[in-house]
């Protein structure tokens, strides 16, 4: 039997396909202007970096979801990690907070790792099965008990100093860039240990495990203080580009507002973003390279043989396990980068506001509604999904205001409506969801046969 | 010896009570996990907001009876309000089925694929709770507030502890005790029940023995949307009705049913209250309770609490994650591997 | 016209046709065995004629009736019982329980066919409150028999009822099946253990690659030498 007919036929189809997808894309950047225009180009710019940044994260969740069909439900927690590492690499380092607790938060630590390869140690040794487990018990409650006794005073010490300020340890006072590669890494490291417990198992236990892990991240930044100030949030994080201020008091920039004609400080908001967005749209391109790369290459054809039939690729000698797990931590990894880079444009780290309505689940809406599986698509998806959950806010106020218009203004029905009208976007973000699920479950632009 | 009978009392009142309260809420909760589990296969994400709807729905019935001057004299009026809540809420499970999973389910899609449409539904009936009722926090309970009083108790008894049981709380195990015999007579003694369990258990042998399997998934919606009615009502009268903590009970709530095996009712039920039992015990502060077992003006410096309360779904994390290291089917053998 | 016939049988799983026009008849009161090589399409065949395949062409008639077209639910109503081969059980439910599953579409009292089949099957009636999944292979066998019984079938299809069950144990699993299809019953069995199978066979048929080679009475297929050549060993 010969393939060739299907090779010509999807050849074509990527040969249809192109101007679709420039289309589409085309169309995309249309709806930004038109906010540029209507609204404001800083808002255009500002939901444009927005949308690069969804972009990065639906691409992460595009590598495990379209390449492999693993659900990630804890995406949300990748993201939060990212910003962490926002903290961890660009604050300065809070001296007196070292001093007064760094000694006893790493001895703690310490233990805590001598508890785990002891623990190791002897579950390795002991054979003897019930007498084996009880010895691990007790290694494990014995560790926790020493790592407690000297974690507990070291953090008291750590958050007294200026709690108003500090009360941290602080970060390594490094440009805020690298934070990008060290956000990836945690989450690399969070998703390799949930995909250990989980994968190789049924499907749903890896979403229930990822959804439980990103639940425990967001509590353990909220209420771990002595490491990023949990609620009372990290302000200031240093920004890679320049300030609007130091822009606005610069001769030059001032003469070139004057040429233009337009305020300083009109121009030094679109500037900075305009900053913002090159820096993100390069990690972009090297990204989606690397990931087209990858889907080309004989790993994206083996990810894609797993993928639409486990059983056949096991039986052909595949370690079905091992490669799931190594596309979930790629994946996750690309999620932190992108968690990482949402903090830097933020320029401050508040956990309370990562909630998985916003984080996860609505990251899933752009990857189902792109075409998950294709790159291009996890992209689109982003900005589209994006583009239209901000601006869903003022077009669903504007509805409501249209269809209670025959209502008197102080009628309570409409009061309601008009307050609720916020929520609805929720409803619809769901009704996308289920019908390009039912109705086009290949998504704006589908997968392409190779 | 008296020091002895107060650490007792004082366990039962802070932890004893209401980690049962909270495990019937819980167990409720897996029940419905689990029943969907068993016989449709796949985790049903959207169950904490069906949930929430449930408890949504009796909460504006209560409203509507508390408007006409109904009252259940001792009782929470929300009670009353119940049974309309339950067929509203098994209403809507019967609808999410016909215009959504049904599609897939006939197109024999992945397990996985019905998780990720379950997710669609999730956002879909968190909007709608929050466009009815809004995102802030109802007490919706009335009628006495407690069974017993510290203070009875402690006239009754003479100790320094109090002990003090809510109507709430006894309310959630009697009427978790009443509806879990009523599903467990179902499923062992009645036709329907059987053929639930044998679908369950064997989908093509149960087909092969003349079993319908619209039937089957029909009943199955009612039942779970019933069930997940009373667990957010019970929920809600015990603490209060919030949308937003629904969607973070659905991890304890997975964890209780992975805990008794998935697809398991029995397991989930213990599971239930194995993750209650976790989460309370594990948080509480045994500072208080050390300092009457040990000698005389003698306490314990810190709190002596394992984890601070912050962390209460770390435990069925960690709970979920012991399991599924050591025995992925589930402590009563559920379905999956 | 035999009771349960399938005529130019042809179709397979949505891949290549695994049936090429298979022919298949039995008659009540009577064992039909179909036995084969590996891959040789036995069971497919005996799904096709319980409808859990769809048929390219070919046509399934019971008692005369055209049923090439019905559900197998349909089928189980119309007095059609099937034994699988693998998952024969509801193992999470007692004995009792798995019987009453069988008689599942059955509104009249059960409890003469449920005395019929522990009176076939003594050792059930002992374990009846046991879940099936904790007996053992022979009596896992029992039960799905049993099962499939409770509808009083009028044909009884079985897939390789010795699998995973010892000699000894087969030989009285076979005793029972001669009695019920000496009981009026038209029993289709499709065996691996082609020489056992063959032994009690009152007619057996050879299917090589989806397509008949052999048909004739159990004692012609044993004494035919190439048969013997072929799929008995010598």
């Amino acid at each position: 039997m010969s393939d060739f007919p299907a090779t010509l036929s999807a050849r074509a189809g990527g040969m249809l396909r192109a101007p679709r997808k420039s289309a589409l894309f085309a169309a995309m950047a249309a709806l930004i202007c038109l906010v540029g225009v209507a609204q404001s180009w800083s808002l255009a710019l500002a939901i444009l970096n927005l949308c690069l940044i969804s972009a990065i994260m639906t691409l992460g969740v595009n590598i495990q979801w379209g390449y492999a069909g693993l659900f990630n439900a804890g995406v949300m927690g990748f993201a939060a990690l990212g910003g962490l590492a926002g903290v961890l690499v660009s604050m300065p380092p809070v001296r007196p907070a070292w001093q007064a607790g760094g000694a006893g938060v790493v001895l703690a630590l310490a233990a805590a790792l001598v508890t785990i390869v002891a623990a190791v140690l002897v579950h390795r040794r002991i054979r003897q099965r019930g007498y084996r487990k009880l010895a691990v018990a007790l290694v494990v409650v014995a560790g926790c008990f020493a790592a407690r006794a000297l974690f507990d005073p070291a953090v008291r010490a750590i958050e007294a100093v200026d709690p108003s300020v500090t009360g941290y340890l602080g970060g390594f006072g490094l440009p805020i860039v690298f934070s990008w590669f060290v956000g990836g890494a945690l989450a690399a490291g969070a998703a390799w240990g949930a995909g250990k417990i989980s994968l190789g198992l049924r499907a749903d236990y890896l979403a229930i495990a990822t959804l439980g892990i990103s639940e425990i991240i967001v509590a353990f930044l909220k209420y771990e203080e002595w490491l990023s100030r949990g609620v009372k949030n990290v302000f200031g994080l240093p920004r890679p580009v320049p300030y609007e201020v130091d822009l606005q008091n610069a001769v030059w920039f001032q003469e070139w507002a004057a040429t233009l004609g337009v305020s300083q400080v009109d121009l030094s908001s679109i500037v900075v973003k305009l900053c913002y967005a090159a820096l993100f749209a390069l990690v972009l391109v090297v990204l989606m390279w690397l990931s087209e790369a990858a889907l080309r290459a004989p790993w994206g054809r083996m990810m894609r043989a797993i993928r639409d039939n486990e059983t056949a690729a096991e039986a052909m000698g595949k370690d079905v396990t091992a490669r799931h797990l190594q596309v979930f931590v790629l994946g996750s990894a690309v999620i932190g980068i992108a968690g990482a880079m949402l903090a830097t444009l933020d320029g401050q780290f508040t956990p309370t506001t990562y909630h998985p309505l916003r984080f996860t689940f609505l990251i899933w809406v752009m990857v189902i509604v792109g075409g998950s599986g294709n790159n291009w698509g996890a992209v689109l998806g982003g900005f589209v999904v994006w583009y239209f959950w901000v601006e869903a806010e003022p077009m669903g106020l504007w509805l409501m205001d249209f269809i209670t218009s025959p209502l008197a203004p102080d009628n309570p029905v409409r009061s309601h409506l008009m307050e609720s009208a916020a929520h609805m976007r929720l409803v619809v973000m769901g009704l996308v969801l289920l019908l390009v699920l039912r109705f086009a479950p290949r998504g704006l632009i589908p997968e392409e046969r190779r | 010896m008296e020091d002895v009978v107060n650490a007792v009392v004082l366990v039962t009142n802070f932890l004893v009570v209401p980690a049962t309260a909270y495990g019937c809420q819980l167990a409720l909760g897996a029940l419905g996990v689990t029943l969907v589990y068993g016989v449709l296969r796949f985790s049903n994400f959207a169950h904490g907001e069906i949930m929430a709807f449930g408890a949504m729905v009796t909460i504006l019935v209560t409203w509507l009876l508390q408007s006409w001057g109904v009252g259940f004299g001792p009782l929470p009026t929300a009670l009353l309000a119940l049974p309309a809540g339950m067929a509203v809420t098994a209403g809507l499970c019967l609808l999410m089925d016909r215009w959504v999973f049904r599609f897939y389910r006939r197109s024999k899609a992945p397990p996985v694929m019905l998780l990720v449409v379950s997710v669609g539904l999730m956002f879909v009936i968190n909007g709608l709770i929050r466009f009815v009722i809004g995102p802030a926090d109802r007490v919706f309970t009335d009628g006495t507030r407690f069974l017993l009083t510290v203070r009875e108790f402690k006239a009754l008894t003479g100790l320094s502890e109090g002990l003090a049981i809510k109507t709430t709380q006894t309310l959630s195990v009697v009427v978790a005790v009443v509806l879990v015999a009523a599903l467990f007579w179902f499923l062992e003694r009645t036709r329907t029940g059987k053929s639930m369990r044998a679908f369950s258990d064997n989908e093509d042998l149960a087909l092969l023995s003349g079993v319908s399997p619209e039937k089957v998934v029909a009943v199955t919606w009612l039942i779970v949307g019933a069930l997940a009615a009373v667990a957010g009502t019970l929920y809600g009268l015990d603490k209060s009705f919030k949308p937003f903590t629904f969607l973070s009970l659905l991890l304890p709530i997975f964890a209780a049913a992975i805990v008794g095996g998935l697809g398991n009712p029995l397991g989930a039920i213990v599971g239930g209250f194995v993750v209650a039992f976790s989460e309370v015990f594990l948080t509480y502060p045994y500072r208080k309770f050390l300092a009457y077992l040990g000698p005389e003006d003698w306490r314990p410096d810190g709190l002596v609490q394992f984890l601070s309360t912050d962390y209460k779904f770390a435990v069925s994390f960690v709970i979920l994650v012991v399991v599924l290291l050591v025995k992925p089917t589930g402590v009563f053998s559920g379905k999956s591997s | 016209m035999s009771f349960l016939v399938g005529e130019e049988l042809t179709g397979g799983y949505g891949g290549p046709d695994i049936l090429q026009g298979c022919a298949i008849a039995a008659e009540r009161g009577e064992i039909t065995v179909v036995v084969g090589p590996n891959g040789a399409g036995k069971s497919t065949a005996m799904r096709a004629l319980f409808g859990m395949l769809n048929l390219r062409s070919g046509t399934v008639h019971l008692d005369g009736e055209d049923i090439t077209a019905l559900a197998p639910q349909a089928r189980a109503h119309k007095g059609m019982g099937f034994v699988p081969q693998t998952d024969n059980v509801f193992r999470s439910m007692t004995v009792q329980e798995n019987l009453e599953m069988g008689a599942f579409v059955r509104d009249d009292d059960i409890s003469e066919t449920l005395d019929e089949v522990y009176g076939l099957f003594p050792a059930l009636k002992d374990k009846r409150r046991q879940p099936a999944g904790e007996l053992s292979g022979g009596q896992r066998q029992q039960v799905a028999i049993g099962r499939a019984l409770m509808n009083r079938p009028r044909a009884l299809m079985l897939d390789e009822p010795s699998a995973g069950v010892s000699p000894i144990v087969t030989r009285e699993l076979f005793e029972r099946i001669v009695d019920i299809a000496r009981s009026g019953v038209a029993v289709l069995i499709v065996e691996q253990n082609a020489r056992q199978a063959l032994e009690l066979a009152d007619k057996g048929y050879v299917l090589v690659q989806g397509r008949n080679r052999f048909t004739g009475t159990g004692e012609t297929l044993l004494g035919n030498p190439e048969v013997r050549k072929s799929f008995l060993g010598g």
